[in-house]
């Protein structure tokens, strides 16, 4: 999950001069990964510019003000109650006393397995004057669509993130300069607010920068909901008018907001990149009182209700209410398997050869490749969409609608996901090993394959399964550009919400959970 | 290498579910729902043998799809849900001319003037209401007064939705341009429920969450199919205004296509009186052809105060009206 590239210091250092047939073949690779999302988006800019005065006049309406205006409240609003949650957690599972630390975590981390679309359909059908908490308790709730929605589906969707990033610093950091401080005579809150916290700034700023462009680049929780966002208005501008132009024209502002998010905080990130040094010592828990304990529990227990309590438990009061009302869906379980599994394979096919360009070979050009990857992985996928069927539609012939250009373009938008973890794998093997087996008479290929592969093997699995379970999950650019008849359990979930045939949502989305909540767990708590 | 071997196996599979086609496949772009047509596909397979691929979204969707697919499309007919996007491809030229047969089985009022598509079923505008809260006293006599103020909160539409938009564009054919977008202002100052389509709506009135909707006729019908008695009720506005108004959907045919005779097939198919015995059971629409009626207990349909005009003239009000619903805001 982190968005700048940095190696171990000492193994970047160039591997011997490989032949030009060699590169050509990495950078074919590299390309062949960036290009299904690359060249739809220069179309897709292209007739945005081409669409002249209704370009402009999408522009400049008062409806974009509108729009820039609620995106950026509901972005604000989720990255700071985000950050409030996840650093709030991860210091009193750090830092605190407080019984049952273990528990949190999983509590802090588990609804990472949750798509916003599931919560939001869940808080939508259980709030409201005549949902499922205003029968249990017998007065009508209010209801949940609209901003208030968005606000909650999407703070339980990203402070896993911030709780992540900050949990892992927490431990990291040394905390003899804490003590130092408690030492000094001072309390415990102004030891965290003038020593932890300044320390903290870094991942918080990472943790919040991913929980801003999630929400900015979310849509299925904000289209259910129905607040408007940049990316629910691309969506109805492009199902509910016959020109296709002012859709792309949101597209391509809503891309360059997304730029926009990235280009500042990597601006606010500058000098200051002080990253404390590693520590093994282990820190004294700060005792909490029994108020604060019992505080905390409280806090914990709403959040744990709110992100995963309330949606599980709506799920499964649909399931038995009206047990399976579809069948089983086999078909879409299938059809999301098959295209994550394919998506997963392809993405760390093409990130392997890219990883050694990136590591081995690091010049300008490879330097961008990386870039170019993390900037299509950060751009919001309902536009990726847009661009692949506009481009598809009149240039692709037969490899519109087809399985293969979407898992093309799935492999491309999460290959970041692969890179990020093949090529850590690929900076831990010291180049002196394939220095050794070149020496020996191996050729470039044959030494990859025996020697700097198998080392890699946790590192390519990781990414696999990073590709696999997103995949599992995407919605927008399924629902734009799949085939005729393809179904996915994330496509189940928005028409049978979209129909308010709850009961049949449940099934897909149960089994969505399932299916994804081992893998995330393992991989989130991998590093632990 | 046994890390590749699952992937290996993964194409296997891919390739031999892909292959092994036999006979011809027609594509149908569908702007009516799996659940209310799905089983009419079905049946036409298994009467002819022609396996049919369809493509679900919604109307306007499909009809903005194939004038960007042009001549690229896979598709060989397209189902849609009205008039006005059928009449939005027909004036793109993306359509074939028809054959007499099959234009002379509907009265041509609910088909292009040109012969371009037909019309397979009818469907009448309303307004569906909570009758727990409500009675039709409590209506304006026309759609137009749903955007006063007092209706703040209180209506359901489908922004997106076909029917939706070919009902505003007819109201651009009737009362003129500036009226619809005062209408759909006010509309929108009301802060509307909004909606994917028309059954969530009347599931929407029906459950409470919203006190009316401005919907199809059918969607309550099948609701009370599956429920019985409903708290949401359907009331026909009286005015002949473009609330009241009666639309067909309906069919055409791609000029594009290479299976024009299977086409034909189809469409004569949905024209059949297996097909329309199936819209007046089944969805509860108007059945259009074949001498078939409407089911007992549905106003005829000589009785809606319809608005008499020109389908055709559908199409490049639909442009406007689309291009309005957004400058409102409800998009």
């Amino acid at each position: 999950m982190t968005l700048t590239p940095g190696g171990v210091p000492g193994t970047e250092r160039r591997a011997p001069d490989l032949s030009r047939g060699v590169r050509i073949v990495l950078w074919l690779a590299a390309g062949i990964a960036l290009a299904p999302v690359v060249i739809p988006f220069g179309f897709l800019v292209g007739r945005a510019v081409g669409g002249g005065s209704k370009a402009v006049n999408t522009i400049v309406s008062g409806r974009t003000v509108e729009l820039i205006a609620n995106t950026a409240l509901l972005v604000v609003v989720v990255s700071m109650t985000a950050a409030a949650i996840g650093v709030g957690a991860a210091w009193l599972t750090e830092r605190s006393d407080l019984p049952g630390r273990k528990w949190w975590r999983v509590v802090a981390v588990l609804p990472l397995v949750m798509p916003s679309y599931v919560i939001a359909l869940t808080i939508i059908s259980a709030l409201g004057p005549r949902g499922l908490l205003s029968e249990l308790f017998g007065f009508g709730f209010p209801t949940a669509r609209g901003f208030v929605g968005a606000w909650w589906a999407l703070t339980v969707a990203t402070y896993p993130f911030v709780y992540l990033i900050v949990a892992a610093a927490l431990r990291r950091i040394d905390p003899t300069i804490e003590e130092a401080a408690r030492g000094l005579g001072l309390t415990p809150r102004r030891v965290f607010t003038r020593v932890v916290l300044p320390q903290l700034r870094q991942p918080i700023g990472a943790g919040v920068l991913l929980a801003a462009l999630y929400t900015l680049s979310d849509f299925g929780a904000v289209s259910l909901v129905g607040f408007d966002s940049f990316t629910r208005v691309v969506y109805a501008q492009y199902a509910g008018r016959l020109d296709r132009t002012p859709a792309m024209v949101l597209a391509v502002m809503l891309v360059v907001l997304a730029l926009g998010v990235l280009w500042s905080e990597s601006r606010l990130r500058r000098g200051r990149a002080f990253m404390p040094k590693p520590s093994t010592r282990r820190t004294r828990l700060i005792p909490l009182s029994l108020l604060q304990k019992s505080g905390a529990a409280a806090a914990l227990s709403f959040v744990g209700l709110a992100a995963l309590g309330l949606p599980i438990g709506t799920l499964i009061t649909w399931l038995v209410r009206k047990p399976f009302p579809n069948g089983m869906p086999w078909g879409s379980l299938a059809g999301s398997v098959s295209a994550s599994v394919l998506a997963a394979i392809l993405a760390v096919l093409l990130a392997i050869p890219t990883a050694v360009l990136v590591v081995r070979h690091r010049t300008k050009a490879s330097v961008w490749v990386e870039r170019t990857a993390y900037l299509t992985y950060s751009v919001p996928h309902i536009t990726v969409g847009l661009a692949v069927v506009f481009l598809a539609s009149r240039y692709l012939g037969p490899l519109y609608q087809s399985l293969w250009l979407l898992v093309a373009v799935y492999a491309s938008i999460f290959f970041a996901q692969a890179l990020g973890a093949v090529r850590s794998a690929l900076a831990q093997v010291s180049p002196s090993l394939e220095e050794a087996s070149r020496s020996l008479g191996r050729g470039p290929a044959r030494t990859m394959i025996s020697v700097t592969l198998p080392l890699m093997g946790r590192g390519i699995a990781a990414g696999g399964l990073l590709v696999f379970l997103t995949t599992m999950k995407e919605l927008p650019v399924t629902l734009l550009a799949r085939p005729i008849g393809f179904d996915t359990l994330a496509v189940d979930v928005w028409s049978a919400a979209g129909e308010l045939l709850y009961s049949s949502a449940a099934v897909p989305a149960l089994l969505l959970l399932a299916v994804s909540a081992l893998p995330t767990y393992v991989l989130a708590t991998r590093q632990r | 290498m046994h890390r590749i071997a699952p992937a290996l196996l993964a194409l296997a599979l891919l390739a031999s579910a892909c292959g092994g086609d036999s006979g011809t496949t027609l594509t149908v772009y569908s702007g009516r729902s799996e659940i209310l047509v799905g089983p009419l596909f079905e049946q036409f397979t298994e009467e002819t043998g022609i396996e049919v691929a369809v493509r679900y979204a919604g109307s306007t969707d499909l009809a903005a799809t194939l004038r960007e697919e042009g001549s690229n499309s896979p598709a060989d007919v397209f189902f849609a849900q009205d008039p006005a996007s059928l009449g939005a491809v027909a004036e793109s030229g993306l359509f074939t001319e028809l054959s007499s047969d099959l234009l002379g089985m509907v009265d041509p009022r609910f088909s292009d003037s040109e012969g371009r598509w037909v019309g397979t079923s009818g469907r009448a505008r309303v307004v569906v209401y909570d009758s727990t809260l409500l009675s039709p006293a409590d209506f304006p006599s026309s759609v137009i007064g749903f955007a006063e103020p007092e209706w703040a909160g209180r209506v359901a539409i489908a922004p997106t939705n076909g029917s939706f938009l070919a009902f505003v564009a007819a109201m651009v054919v009737i009362e003129g341009e500036d009226v619809t977008a005062t209408w759909l202002e006010g509309m929108a100052a009301n802060r509307p429920g909004r909606y994917e389509k028309n059954s969530p709506i009347v599931a929407a009135v029906n459950g409470g969450e919203i006190e009316t909707g401005l919907v199809n006729h059918y969607y309550l019908l099948r609701l009370q199919a599956e429920e019985g008695r409903t708290a949401a009720a359907n009331h026909f506005l009286g005015s002949g205004g473009p609330g009241s108004l009666v639309m067909p959907a309906g069919a055409g045919i791609l000029a594009t296509t290479d299976n024009t005779v299977e086409a034909e097939l189809l469409i004569g198919f949905l024209l059949s009186i297996d097909a329309q015995e199936y819209f007046a059971r089944e969805t509860f629409e108007y059945p259009l052809a074949s001498g078939v009626t409407p089911i007992a207990g549905l106003p005829p349909l000589e009785s809606l105060e319809s608005p008499i005009f020109d389908l055709s003239a559908l199409a490049t009000a639909l442009d406007i009206a689309t291009d309005l619903v957004a400058a409102a805001g409800l998009l």
